[in-house]
């Protein structure tokens, strides 16, 4: 077993080499992270035997990698803020076109004003495009999550794109100790990619990502809600199957601390790092304080936090803002489970959340003033 | 039906795209008033009108552009 010191951003250009995509289109310019570094690395060192293509945007960079998965073959990503936002057209043609592309996102700001710290208004942005979104909360995970994406997106019944999202900086730029897996017991868990679905070849040609008439699009699009609610279940089948063989379980979201608790706090990511070390405490002094870590955000685990909330009073944590109403995160809870819930705007581009903003989210959700608050805000 | 990825297998799939479904106003003919002129046939924009005025209702949008032009007002819009 090897342990690295590393990044979030250097442990998932590891899990990327032992997924073997054959085509990476990157754009290797800000907002990039050392994912896209790392890999041309590894390429121009002659360990990964991938066609590396240095494309001229972020909307090229999705562009090239449908192209390159409609012609059948693994290929892989990654982005962060405003290219992601920039790739907004082809992203949402991935999903249509049904392409297992995996690609990573380093949750980041937008504009304006320029921003390069944390928070999740990027991806959340993408919520609508039909891509399962994984959020990690430390480097081990987005290293275990991106080998498990390719196991879901390639699934012949789903065929569906997943982007694995990790906190920009505090996750893509701080170390932590990361766990690998051989390239032998990652050839086992995931082995080559065989397309089964339609692809371009020569020897049966077709097109793909034709036009759809008012006649045909809605149903394809139903097919699509469809997979990737279907997803839902693949979702947990897989990180179980990786949890038995490497010991580390992922599902669609994590129960910590909440089977009995008053308060739950619901969130996305590494902050939940954070709010675990203060329910720790808050147990300590005898509060009944829980954690419901969301992984999934899209498929949404609406069935699962049904059934995780029971009757607590809810407090959920958004690093991003739907204007007028609240969180997105929020919004989707409420229209999940009918539990009193109260949602917080946290952390928006980069702002420290300390365990001080956890306790205040705490005590304003026991004693609630307001629908939505804004932590953190300075006088 | 399940589809994957918008593919299309076969060519010349444009004529699944039935244009017809486009329409508010169906042209109907009274073959009695008509005096075979053709002004329809010529004018049609998506070449749907025989000379013996049978419109492909698969195809056309309902224009009107055959009712405005028939000189004897043989053709009627009638909603669909």
């Amino acid at each position: 077993m090897v342990v690295k010191v590393i990044s979030s951003a250097e442990a998932i250009s590891e899990a990327v080499k032992l997924a073997r995509p054959s085509v990476i289109p990157v754009y290797p310019i800000t907002p990039q992270t050392k994912i896209s570094e790392k890999l041309a690395d590894y390429v121009a060192d002659g360990e990964l035997d991938s066609q590396y293509i240095r494309v001229e945007s972020e909307h090229s960079a999705m562009s090239a990698a449908i192209g390159a998965s409609g012609a059948g073959v693994r290929v892989f990503t990654a982005t962060s803020s405003q290219g992601l936002a920039y790739m907004h057209e082809p992203v949402f043609a991935a999903a249509g076109m049904r392409l297992p592309i995996v690609m990573a996102n380093a949750n980041r700001a937008l504009s304006a004003p320029i921003n390069i710290w944390n928070d999740q208004q990027d991806s959340i942005s993408e919520r609508d495009s039909g891509w399962i979104q994984l959020f990690c909360e430390t480097g081990q995970e987005a290293f275990d999550t991106v080998l498990q994406a390719y196991k879901i997106a390639e699934n012949p019944e789903i065929c569906v794109p997943v982007m694995v999202c990790v906190d920009g900086f505090i996750l893509t730029h701080t170390v932590d100790p990361v766990e690998l897996i051989s390239q032998e017991e990652a050839n086992e868990f995931l082995p080559p990619f065989t397309p089964v679905n339609a692809y371009l070849r020569t020897d049966d040609p077709m097109s793909l990502g034709t036009l759809a008439d008012p006649g045909h699009y809605l149903e394809i699009r139903y097919d699509l809600e469809k997979a990737v609610n279907a997803s839902k279940e693949l979702i947990e089948e897989v990180g179980k199957e990786y949890g038995d063989k490497f010991g580390r379980y992922y599902g669609l979201i994590e129960e910590y601390k909440s089977e009995d608790a008053e308060i739950i706090l619901i969130a996305m990511g590494s902050i939940c790092g954070t709010i675990k070390d203060v329910i720790d405490e808050q147990r300590e002094a005898g509060k009944k304080v829980g954690l419901i870590r969301i992984r999934s955000y899209r498929p949404f685990p609406k069935e699962a936090l049904k059934e995780a909330v029971k009757d607590a009073r809810l407090a959920v944590l958004d690093k991003d803002i739907s204007f007028s109403v609240g969180g997105a995160l929020f919004s989707d809870v409420r229209s999940s489970v009918n539990n009193e819930s109260y949602g917080f705007v946290i952390g928006l581009g980069g702002r420290d959340i300390t365990p001080d903003n956890i306790e205040e989210i705490i005590a304003k959700t026991e004693n609630p003033t307001n629908d939505v608050e804004w932590i953190g805000l300075r006088e | 039906m399940k589809s994957i990825g918008a593919a299309v297998r076969d060519p010349g799939s444009t004529r699944r795209n039935k244009t017809g479904s486009w329409r508010t106003f169906k042209p109907v003919a009274d073959k009695e008033k008509c005096i075979g002129c053709g002004l329809c046939y010529l004018y049609c924009p998506d070449g749907c009108i025989s000379l013996e005025y049978d419109p492909d209702y698969d195809y056309c949008k309902g224009c009107g552009i055959c009712a405005e032009e028939c000189p004897v007002k043989a053709i009627t819009m009638e909603r669909e």
